[in-house]
């Protein structure tokens, strides 16, 4: 099992946003989350490597649980690769800086060994011409696919992408899904927060539709899109696909 | 005109204290370089305590910055080299001018780059902080190189306006190009000395104004 939450339970103040939540995601699974906003996807992703603290339950990658006091969150957070929707590029580094930087300076990797990596993991995403251009420089597909080479430099154990393709002109968004399929292909174990879902129809092993903090029904996409126990689940499928 | 020549551009007079001028020129550099150094890295030092957020630490820091800014720097000079004798702090003036104004800048300075620190986005500490990078690594790599980018124009400015207040140290008789224009003027009875003074000003400031543009234009980057 690479990531195992139980009973996470998350609170904004006043506002509970996860009431319990139980996730367990296997190697070289592709697991799609959707639901409507606010029912707390992102939260759960933020909560998977502590960006947010949970308030009650417990979460273990790779057998280990991240909640325990004295636990070295630095190096759990490296094992988990995340993806932004807004990017988040260094804007001050160009794209081979910015892939890099976790190399040298979580990894402690010399400059040739951390640029040679680097390297390599902008050629993944397809973007190995675009080493030395800085993210002004680039078209939002080209920064997130930057951003996802970031993520894989450090060869995680694990990849999570928070809506990746929300901040997308539409005809960049393919760019990205091509890169998350390829990705997928080998074996990468992935998490995504997204409202593809023609993507998740073709990509997903599984697709978890999660309302008001709660997971109301997980399966195989097929019978989730198209016969869900749940009338809630058609009609937001048929206000996201028009 | 030929009256105004004989009193403010009077050839004689400057030749005679020119020397003096130039000694002066040299202690407003030494003034101000040491105040721009010790304000500046400590104005910054100060911005990163504050960046931890430990409470007590940030509320000490908030105060002190604010009385710094609110005080004239004549004032805290005059405080320094007039008052603190008094309870067995003695310092020269020199020392008090430099000391005074390093201050004032560390205070305006800390200000500045917290407000740099504070404009950096939420999302680069979050996407940096999710690749293992720790707290300080996030702020030293990602952060602060951001933050100063940011913080360059306003910081040039300050810096110059700053530094130009070595000309108070005249009031403690600190040896700089104010006060020994307003000697020379003293003793030959000629303004000519503040004219060459204030040229001195300026052939020193100019440039400085100058290099502020080059740094702002040199650290620029497109958005």
């Amino acid at each position: 099992m690479i990531l195992e939450v139980a009973g996470l339970r998350k609170s904004f103040g006043q506002l509970e946003v996860l009431k319990g939540v139980d996730l367990k995601v296997q190697p070289r699974e592709l697991v799609f989350v959707i639901g409507p906003s606010g029912s707390g996807k992102s939260t759960l992703l933020r909560c998977c490597n502590r960006l947010e603290e949970p308030s009650a339950g417990s979460i273990r990658v790779e057998g280990v649980d991240i909640l325990a006091p004295g636990v070295d969150i630095n190096a759990v957070r490296r094992r988990i690769g995340m993806v932004f929707q807004s990017f988040n590029l260094y804007p001050h580094l160009d794209a081979l800086g910015n892939v890099t930087l976790a190399l040298r300076k979580v990894l402690k990797q010399p400059r040739a060994q951390a640029e040679e990596a680097g390297r390599q993991a902008l050629a993944r995403v397809g973007l190995a011409e675009k080493a030395r251009a800085y993210p002004n420089e680039l078209s939002g597909g080209q920064q997130q696919r930057v951003a996802i080479a970031r993520a894989l430099a450090l060869e995680p154990a694990i990849l999570m992408f928070d809506e990746p393709t929300s901040a997308l002109d539409p005809e960049l968004v393919g760019s990205v899904l091509n890169v998350m399929r390829e990705l997928r292909e080998s074996g990468m174990t992935m998490v995504v927060v997204s409202h593809e879902m023609r993507f998740a129809r073709s990509a997903a092993d599984r697709v978890i539709f999660m309302d008001q903090g709660l997971i109301l029904e997980e399966g195989a996409p097929d019978k989730l899109f198209n016969r869900p126990d749940h009338p809630r689940i058609r009609e937001f499928i048929a206000s996201i696909e028009h | 005109m030929e009256r105004f020549a004989e009193t403010f551009l009077n050839w004689n007079v400057m030749a005679q204290y020119a020397p003096k001028i130039l000694e002066g020129a040299w202690v407003t550099i030494q003034i101000a370089v040491a105040v721009v150094l010790a304000g500046i890295a400590s104005g910054l030092a100060l911005a990163v305590l504050r960046a931890f957020r430990f409470r007590l630490a940030n509320l000490a820091i908030v105060v002190v910055v604010d009385v710094l800014r609110a005080l004239p720097p004549l004032v805290i000079i005059i405080l320094f080299y007039f008052a603190l004798p008094t309870v067995g702090i003695q310092m020269s003036a020199w020392v008090a001018t430099w000391l005074a104004l390093s201050l004032v800048l560390m205070a305006f300075s800390e200000e500045i780059f917290w407000a740099g620190i504070v404009a950096v986005p939420k999302g680069q500490w979050e996407a940096a902080r999710s690749t293992g990078l720790s707290f300080l690594q996030t702020l030293r790599d990602v952060v602060l190189p951001q933050a100063v980018r940011l913080t360059i124009p306003p910081l040039t400015n300050r810096t110059i306006a700053i530094t130009k207040n070595t000309a108070l140290g005249a009031v403690v008789a600190v040896g700089e190009i104010l006060y020994q224009a307003q000697s020379a003027y003293s003793f030959s009875y000629n303004p000519s000395p503040l004219l060459l003074g204030a040229v001195a000003y300026l052939i020193l400031f100019i440039p400085v104004v100058y290099f502020g543009r080059w740094v702002e234009t040199r650290f620029a980057w497109k958005r």
